[in-house]
């Protein structure tokens, strides 16, 4: 039996053929690893992320998280909810807070839950990833098990907003946030502790319907990578991976820079550094090849 | 004008605060800002708002009620939260933000062709048809939003970039023939489609 089990929201992005299904699978990898059991909820909908509001008002939205939260209660009892996307994790431990202070909200949505048979209790702690290898594993327990230390690796750690905001990992700062870089360094690379855009924002949903506006931003993401002198971005956040890394020859064109950085989930980082195949750390997942991790991983 | 915009101004002639209480989500908040500024100086995208968060909140209490439902200001927020962890009482100011924007959008007097409100509403509707995203259909919606004619020249633009999608297996062909789904779309669609039945019935409850 694994050691630890956890009832498992992966989100819309980390399914087969969508854009964070790197993330999918070095999650898996990792959790392998780690000897983490995930137990995906059944039938899961999406959380509606944090751009749904302009159509799904407030009792819908706070609907769509309940049916998931009731879904893992009923089927994967006493399991703590775990979700590896930042709007997903962010949209389900809101609501739960939100139907938790206001009881006849509580109220409305069970009755609108009825309605697709199922019923809230509510009692279910939810979690991020992080947290678990952070808070429940640890980072001394991680240090134990590195296999191919990613020496010579210069990282950035970027948190981005949701990972890191308004939950964040109990104890950490969110101005500035210590975890990542502290893994980084616990896997055996370099961390660029002076990376001044950690909790920068990429623009989120924005970067569709507001390209110009966010590619500015993460034009300035990107930048403070380099002026760090880091080889490759990491972070724990699905869109921002996205949106650091796919824009970056758009971003070249439009201010005429020469932007070409790998950016990578911290579970690439932790399968790397666990032994695993480049492909179990779904490194082929890459636009911008992560060079210095492939090298590693086959070694 | 919308029916229901009209019904709202005849009810709350005189204040638009108890209508932003009664009807915007977290809407209560609004009176204890205290005009520090913070929320403003955090935003990523202040520069791009005509009116912050700190005056859209004075707006409110001024009873300028055209003026904030119509600006496109709320529809800058990226949900970053760097406004909320900040803010000296506690606002739920990300929150606010969308309820406002909702609000606006639902009496109709949300800026026309605003980029982000119609990408939201692309968003929610493709979500609602199966019960997740399909990304592949989002970002055909979102190019061709605009006729097809633009949609044929945006797509040949990210031509490149949906092509090294593909390689990398981030995103399938596939998804345009059905796609991943929830199993009961049909208790999801029925159990939104109550929970916003209360909500509106709770918004009459003012009348």
């Amino acid at each position: 039996m694994a050691k630890r089990e956890y009832s498992y929201y992966p989100g819309c992005s980390s399914q087969k053929g969508a854009s964070s299904s790197n993330l999918m699978k070095s999650v898996d990898t990792m959790c392998e690893e780690l000897d983490i059991q995930l137990n995906e909820i059944p039938d899961w909908n999406c959380c509606s992320a944090s751009i749904g509001y302009a159509s799904g008002s407030e009792l819908p939205r706070l609907t769509l998280s309940a049916r998931n939260i009731a879904l893992s209660e009923e089927h994967n009892k006493n399991q703590e909810i775990v979700a590896t996307c930042a709007a997903c994790w962010l949209a389900t431990k809101e609501a739960a807070e939100r139907l938790k202070e206001d009881e006849s909200m509580f109220a409305e949505a069970n009755q609108a839950l009825a309605e697709a048979g199922l019923k809230l209790q509510n009692n279910t702690p939810i979690k991020h990833m992080a947290e678990v290898i952070i808070e429940d594993i640890g980072l001394e327990q991680i240090r134990a098990g590195v296999k191919k230390p990613l020496e010579g690796i210069k990282i950035a750690g970027y948190v981005g907003c949701q990972t890191n905001r308004p939950f964040g990992i109990a104890g950490e700062s969110f101005e500035n946030p210590m975890y990542l870089d502290n893994l980084v360094g616990s896997l055996g690379a370099d961390a660029c502790t002076t990376y001044e855009k950690k909790v920068q924002c990429c623009g989120g949903a924005l970067a569709f319907s507001e390209p110009e506006k966010s590619q500015e931003m993460i034009k300035g993401i990107i930048e403070a990578a380099y002026d760090n002198e880091a080889d490759m971005i990491a972070t724990p956040c699905p869109l921002c991976q996205a949106n650091v890394e796919i824009y970056q020859d758009q971003i070249n064109e439009r201010f005429g820079t020469k932007f070409n950085i790998p950016v990578v989930y911290y579970s690439q980082l932790i399968s790397v550094a666990y032994g695993r195949s480049a492909s179990d750390a779904a490194l082929d997942g890459q636009l911008i090849a992560a060079k210095k991790l492939e090298d590693i991983a086959s070694k | 004008m919308s029916e229901t915009n009209k019904a709202m101004i005849e009810q709350y002639r005189n204040s638009f605060l108890s209508e932003v209480e009664a009807n915007v989500e977290e809407g209560e908040w609004v009176k204890m800002c205290m005009q520090c500024g913070v929320c403003s100086g955090s935003c990523p995208l202040g520069k791009h708002w005509a009116h912050p968060p700190q005056e859209i909140f004075m707006m409110i209490r001024a009873g300028k009620r055209d003026e904030v439902l119509t600006s496109d200001s709320m529809w800058m927020c990226t949900s970053c939260y760097n406004c909320v962890v900040r803010c000296p009482r506690q606002l739920p100011i990300t929150h606010i933000m969308h309820g406002l924007a909702t609000y606006a959008k639902k009496l109709g007097l949300a800026p026309k062709n605003q980029p982000t409100a119609r990408f939201a509403e692309i968003f929610w509707n493709n979500m609602m048809k199966k019960g997740r995203v399909n990304e592949l259909k989002l970002g055909l919606s979102l190019y061709f939003k605009d006729g097809f004619g633009a949609g044929i020249k945006e797509s040949l633009r990210n031509k490149d970039l949906g092509m090294k999608m593909m390689k990398a297996k981030r995103m399938a062909a596939s998804e345009f023939f059905g796609g991943h789904g929830v199993k009961d779309i049909g208790g999801v669609q029925k159990m939104i489609q109550k929970a916003q039945e209360i909500e509106d019935a709770r918004m009459k409850k003012f009348d």
